[in-house]
C-alpha cells in the first residue's frame, strides 16, 4: 500500500480528504448539505481503515464484511443464473443479482453473441453500481473495449474466500505476479486494474505460480478462480488459499507456513 | 434470497477430484473433521465446531408439574434455531425441506433414542418433575450442520449439571450450587450423528461429513446415529442413490469406528473441561 496511514474511521465520521481530483473508492461518500455553502464534506459509511494514495487524491476504506457490495470499475466473478431476454442474470455475491448484456462482450453483435448456459462462471467488470439500482456488468476493459481476459472461465474451480483476502492479499498479488507470467505455459493470469491502486505485493500466488503453471483470476467479490494441469494443483491452490486467508481454518498463515503446507501437499 | 446453485466448474471440478479420491479439503473420502469442542462458564454450554461448521448447545432446566399421563417422567424440549446466520440457504418463518429434515432428525438422536433417562428426572411423582430444554443455536453452515448439531447437542446434554433436590415428604428443597455440587444428567448411553453424501457417478466412493458443496451436489445423504457399543440408534436415507444392501452395512461399520473415535474424544474433552473447573463442595 502507497503510503498510507493507519486510521480507523466509523460509519458517519468525516474524512478530511480534499483534492483538486478527488476519486472516493468504496466505503466514502460525498454528503453535501444545501443548507451551508461550504464545500461537501466527505463521510465513512463503513468502519475499517482509511487509506490514501501518495497524492492523497484517491481514498478508500478497507474493511472485511460477509456480503460484497458492488463499485464501479471492479473485476468480480460471477454465475449466470438465469437468461433474461437479450442478456443474463449474473450472481456475483452482491445482495441483488447483477445483470450483464448478451452483447456487452468482445466483438458481439446482434448475430453472433456468447452462448453462456445456466452455471458457466464469468469474469466481468461492474460497469454500474448503484445503491437503488441492479449492478450491471460488462465482459470488457473500458477503455480498449477488448476481452483482456474478461469473459466466460472455463474448467478450473472457484474458490471463496473472504473479501479482505480477496482485496488485499490476492489483488496486490497480481501485480508482482507480472514477473512470473513468463514461466508459465499456461495463459497469463487475467489483470484488473486495481493493481494499480492496490500495489504491495503478496506473496501467495508468486509463490504458487514458481512451482508449477497455474491460471487465476481474481474476483473481489470473494471469488477466486484457479486452473492448474492437475487436479491435486489446484487443490492446493484451493488449500493455500483458505490457509493464507485471515478469515479461514488457517487464520492467516504467513510464507513459511504455505511452504510447509506445499510440502505437505507433495506440491 | 437463496444463493444459486453451484456453478458448471466447481461442479465438474469436485466430480473429476472425487473420482480420485481427492477432497477439497485434502481430507479422506471416510475423513471427518475433528470436532473442537470448547466450554461456556455455564454447565450446559458448549459450542462445537466442525471446521466452519458451528453451532452452539445450551441446557437449563427448570421444575415443572409433569403431564397426567406421564407422571414420573422429566421433559425435554429441544429448540433449534436455524436463521439466516448460519447460510443464507435458512429463511426465517419459512422452513425449508432440509431444515424441517434436520430438525426432525435432532428429535430423533438426541430425545427418541433415549439418551437421557427421563425417569431419573422426576422429583415428586406427579407433582414436580425437571423440564430439560435443550437450544441449539446454528452459527455457520459450511456443511454437514446435522452432525454438528447433533455432537453439540449430546455434549451439552453430558456437560449440564442440574441442581441436587432434596424431597422429604411432600417437601422438595434445591441446593444451590454453593451448597451441594450439581449433579450430571443420568445419561443411558451417547449418540452420535454421521452423514455420508453419495455421488451419482458409479466410480465415486461415498464421503463422510460432506462440505458445503459435496453437500450441495450429493446425489443423496444417509445420516446414521449410533454410540460407541454398536447399537443403531437411527438410519435415515431421504431419496437419492439406490444403495446395496452390503453398501449400507459397509457405511454402518464405518460409522461404528467413527463413533468410538468420537466418544473418545468427548469424554477426554468432558474430563479436561470438568478439571479445569472450580465446582463448589461442601
Amino acid at each position: 500500500m502507497s503510503a498510507t496511514t493507519t486510521t480507523t474511521v466509523l460509519p458517519g465520521q468525516h474524512v478530511p480528504a480534499q483534492h483538486v481530483n478527488l476519486k472516493l473508492g468504496p466505503g466514502l461518500l460525498q454528503h453535501s448539505d444545501a443548507s451551508t455553502s461550504a464545500s461537501p464534506s466527505i463521510i465513512a459509511t463503513r468502519a475499517g481503515t482509511l487509506h490514501h494514495s501518495a497524492n492523497r487524491a484517491k481514498w478508500w476504506v478497507e474493511s472485511n464484511s460477509r456480503r460484497y457490495i458492488p463499485a464501479p470499475q471492479e473485476s468480480v466473478i460471477g454465475i449466470i443464473v438465469q437468461k433474461a431476454g437479450e442478456g443474463f442474470r449474473v450472481d456475483i455475491g452482491s445482495a441483488h443479482p447483477a445483470s450483464l448484456d448478451g452483447l456487452a462482450f468482445e466483438g458481439a453483435t446482434k448475430r453472433n453473441r456468447p452462448n453462456l448456459k445456466i452455471g458457466n462462471l464469468i469474469y466481468a467488470r461492474v460497469s454500474l453500481a448503484h445503491k437503488d439500482m441492479e449492478p450491471e456488468l460488462e465482459c470488457f476493459d473500458a477503455q480498449t473495449r477488448k476481452a483482456e481476459g474478461f469473459g466466460e472461465l472455463k474448467g478450473g474451480f472457484m474458490v471463496r474466500c473472504s473479501l479482505a483476502m480477496c482485496r488485499r492479499c490476492v489483488l496486490s498479488a497480481l501485480s508482482s505476479y507480472l514477473n512470473y507470467e513468463n514461466s508459465n505455459s499456461l495463459d497469463p493470469t487475467y489483470f484488473s486494474w486495481q493493481r494499480s491502486l492496490l500495489d504491495s505485493t503478496h506473496f501467495l500466488l508468486p509463490l504458487l505460480g514458481a512451482r508449477f503453471p497455474l491460471e487465476a483470476a481474481v474476483g473481489v467479490n470473494g471469488r477466486v478462480w484457479v486452473n492448474a494441469k492437475d487436479t491435486r494443483e489446484v487443490i492446493g491452490i484451493a488449500r493455500c488459499i483458505e490457509a493464507v486467508d485471515p478469515d479461514g481454518d488457517g487464520g492467516g498463515m504467513d510464507e513459511g507456513g504455505v511452504v510447509e503446507l506445499l510440502r505437505t501437499l507433495g506440491l | 434470497m437463496r444463493p444459486p446453485s453451484p456453478s458448471i466448474p466447481e461442479k465438474e471440478f469436485l466430480f473429476t477430484a472425487l473420482k480420485q479420491s481427492l477432497r477439497l479439503d485434502g481430507r479422506l473420502p471416510l475423513e471427518l473433521r475433528t470436532p473442537i469442542l470448547s466450554f461456556g462458564p455455564e454447565l450446559g454450554w458448549v459450542e462445537c465446531a466442525l471446521g466452519k461448521t458451528r453451532v452452539i448447545a445450551h441446557v437449563d432446566a427448570k421444575m415443572v408439574k409433569p403431564p397426567p399421563e406421564r407422571p414420573f417422567e422429566g421433559i425435554i424440549t429441544i429448540h433449534s434455531e436455524i436463521s439466516p446466520m448460519a447460510s443464507s440457504e435458512y429463511e426465517i418463518g419459512r422452513p425449508s425441506e432440509e431444515e424441517i429434515t434436520i430438525t426432525r432428525m435432532l428429535d430423533k438422536v438426541l430425545k427418541r433414542s433415549d439418551a437421557v433417562d427421563k425417569e431419573s428426572l422426576c422429583i415428586l411423582a406427579g407433582q414436580r418433575v425437571w423440564h430439560l430444554r435443550l437450544t441449539l443455536h446454528c452459527l455457520a453452515d459450511a456443511g454437514n450442520m446435522l452432525d454438528c448439531a447433533c455432537l453439540a447437542g449430546i455434549v451439552a446434554l453430558k456437560h449440564f449439571r442440574r441442581p441436587d433436590v432434596e424431597v422429604i415428604g411432600d417437601e422438595v428443597t434445591v441446593h444451590p450450587p454453593s451448597e451441594r455440587a450439581p449433579i450430571p444428567l443420568s445419561m443411558h448411553h451417547t449418540p452420535f450423528c454421521l452423514t455420508f453424501a453419495f455421488f451419482s457417478a458409479p466410480d465415486t466412493a461415498p464421503v463422510l461429513d460432506p462440505s458445503q458443496l459435496e453437500q450441495r451436489l450429493s446425489a443423496g445423504l444417509m445420516s446414521v446415529a449410533l454410540n460407541a457399543q454398536r447399537e443403531l440408534c437411527v438410519v435415515q436415507k431421504l431419496g437419492g442413490v439406490p444403495l446395496s444392501m452390503d453398501e449400507v452395512l459397509r457405511i454402518v461399520n464405518v460409522a461404528v469406528e467413527k463413533a468410538k473415535e468420537l466418544d473418545q474424544l468427548v469424554d477426554a474433552r468432558l474430563k479436561e473441561d470438568w478439571l479445569g473447573r472450580n465446582v463448589e463442595l461442601i
